[in-house]
């Protein structure tokens, strides 16, 4: 079998981008999940907000992209603490299968409106000029938004891991998801803590969405079926440090690329198949604690 | 942490008598309907997801794990019962256990896998398997994809009941589901039941007590995803298609509703919520989209506010066991 480098290297590319999706929604989820203890299902509808955040922001309000970088995250952010404040708030303390049948409603909501709203086809979104074109890099074209999405959610992703892992605010956090009452014998106000959290997680998808949105058409169902390969990516992963979902992320990604160059009726596929393979080897996951 | 369905069950136990009354007036009821001119289609598709819902209870109400891929079976019997109906012209009664066969099947082996880790981790393990065979189905050619499998021919049972016929159709349908019921009604007050009950309260003592608790697990899972699958063979007949719906998430999401209303862990409890939801769908089909809202807002509202469901209230309130 001849490999023609060129098509490799598209598709490479193409499972990087998937990758660096994959890698700061199953963030997100890691991060929701240590604090609230709750699989956020909504994360595909909230990273579907993101996306259509900044197509408002566009074409509403003249807000271009690099503005929409910032606002999009930090509006549907907003959101996501309302509806931490309003509802998720309830069911602390119950058995974690509530929190994800919660949130399966509320995604389902959010997507029912959206589809009301703008039908089930896509949105165009223009590639801001800065980023338009390409580069030959000898072995390959390199589409310059793309290398951008890469390059800047592993920074967003690294800085989220940073945060967390190596900050005195990311201590008090970790701090209060083992033990959430002597933390706040501290002074440490652990419900804020929990909100913002919450936010942040929302927050990270929402980035996602928005980065999405040139490649990808803006689509109410845009987050329905990529949560669903995030779940398996997150059983992979075994969600038991940040960094691990970061690598899992992006490996996945860069694995369903080569599916697709190599074998591509497998490439919808491959990530439900390496799920079972690794639940086969090691139930609790790549880089996970036992449950 | 307390447990999922710990609301739903009320503290004292006053035998099975009650559940026999409720068992007697729902079977007097569902015979009458053909009488009383109600749309027997709508009647039947309800039947059948009522069966699956109960399937579905058995699971998470009696073994505490949250399925959310069941659609799976459901579309796999179809898609088999499907198929063998209308490209090797078998029997009625054949196609059903060719469906519900093979269901048992795909229990097993995606059993295998899902029951190694628990609670969420299970329910998004089986997410992605039903989602992995989406695809597959999606992609294998006796599907026929996005089409699905049309005109099913419904032929005679046993050579002797004409299912062309709506009223002869009802009574089988019927017939089918009170089998199923019946069924899972003497799996849970059976000693398996039993177990299965103690492993959902306590894991660690169950296994302390010397129980292989992944093997009871494992047993649920598979009786629970064929009795789905057996559903899923008799609605290829009220609907005579078999199609990529039927596999789809969603699907696994709308009988997770339908128990959440209905009560989980209650034995009537997903009746109820099949019928509901079913009605909701078809009444409610001139608002487009909005019923997906009108969904969403329902498992909202049952999981903040009305945790034990419709029946679950009711047997709360009367402190009976439904």
């Amino acid at each position: 079998m001849s490999i023609n480098l060129q098509a490799l290297f598209a598709q490479l590319l193409v499972g990087l981008i998937n990758g660096s999706f994959y890698a700061l929604l199953s963030l997100g989820l890691a991060v929701i999940f240590g604090m609230l203890n709750i699989i956020n299902f909504a994360h595909g509808a909230l990273y579907m907000m993101g996306a259509f955040c900044a197509y408002f922001l566009l074409n509403a309000l003249n807000i271009g992209y690099w503005p929409a970088l910032i606002v999009a995250p930090v509006a549907v952010g907003i959101f996501g603490m309302i509806l931490e404040r309003t509802m998720l708030k309830w069911i602390s303390g119950l058995d974690h299968l509530y929190g994800l049948l919660l949130t399966f409603g509320m995604a389902l909501i959010i997507q029912g409106v959206f589809q009301n709203y703008f039908g089930s086809s896509g949105l165009p979104y223009a590639i801001p000029d800065v980023l338009k074109g390409g580069m030959n890099l000898g072995f390959m074209f390199l589409p310059i938004y793309r290398g951008w999405v890469v390059i800047f959610s592993l920074i967003v992703c690294l800085l989220t891991w940073y945060l967390i892992e190596r900050t005195r605010l990311g201590a008090n956090l970790r701090a209060a998801t083992e033990n959430p009452t002597l933390v706040r014998a501290f002074g440490i106000n652990v419900p804020r803590m929990i909100t913002l959290t919450y936010g942040l997680g929302v927050g990270l998808a929402a980035l996602a969405g928005v980065l999405s949105a040139p490649i990808n058409q803006v689509r109410p169902l845009m987050g329905a079926d990529l949560i669903i390969v995030v779940f398996a990516v997150v059983v992979i992963g075994g969600m038991g440090s940040i960094m691990g979902s970061i690598i899992t992320g992006f490996a996945l990604g860069i694995v369903e690329g080569l599916t697709k160059y190599f074998y591509p009726e497998a490439s919808n596929t491959v990530v439900f198949v390496l799920m079972v393979l690794v639940l086969l080897i090691k139930p609790s996951g790549l880089t996970g604690r036992a449950a | 942490m307390t447990t999922i369905t710990e609301n739903a069950i009320p503290e004292p136990r006053r035998g099975t008598s009650d559940a026999m009354i409720a068992f007697v007036i729902m079977t007097a009821l569902l015979v009458v309907v053909p009488l009383t001119g109600v749309y027997p289609f709508f009647v039947m598709q309800a039947l059948c997801f009522a069966l699956l819902a109960c399937a579905f209870n058995l699971l998470i109400g009696y073994g505490g794990l949250l399925s959310f891929g069941h659609a799976m079976f459901l579309g796999t019997a179809g898609y088999f019962t499907a198929h063998a109906l209308k490209v090797w012209g078998v029997t009625p009664e054949l196609g059903i256990l060719i469906g519900t066969v093979g269901a048992a099947a795909l229990g097993v082996i995606t059993g295998v896998i899902a029951i190694r880790r628990q609670g969420i981790y299970f329910a998004m393990i089986t997410l992605a398997l039903s989602q992995l065979l989406y695809f597959v189905y999606l992609q294998t050619p006796f599907t026929h994809g996005e089409d699905g499998i049309q005109g099913i021919p419904q032929g005679y049972l046993f050579g002797i009941f004409n299912l062309s016929k709506p009223i002869t159709l009802y009574y089988v349908i019927l017939a089918g589901f009170l089998l199923g019921f019946l069924l899972i009604y003497r799996a849970i007050n059976s000693p398996f039941g039993e177990v299965l009950k103690a492993i959902r309260e306590n894991e660690p003592r169950a296994i302390s007590l010397g129980y292989k608790t992944d093997q009871y697990k494992l047993l649920a899972y598979i009786l629970s995803g064929t009795l789905a699958g057996f559903a899923g063979s008799l609605k290829v007949f009220v609907a005579q298609n078999a199609s990529l719906t039927d596999v789809h998430w969603t699907m696994s999401g709308e009988i997770v509703l339908m128990t959440l209303v209905g009560g989980l862990g209650t034995i009537f409890g997903p009746v109820v919520g099949a019928f509901v939801i079913i009605a909701m769908q078809q009444y409610l089909a001139g608002f487009g989209q909005w019923v997906t809202v009108i969904q969403g807002a329902i498992f909202v509202i049952c999981v903040l506010t009305f945790r034990r469901g419709v029946i679950g209230e009711i047997a709360h309130y009367f402190r009976r066991s439904l």
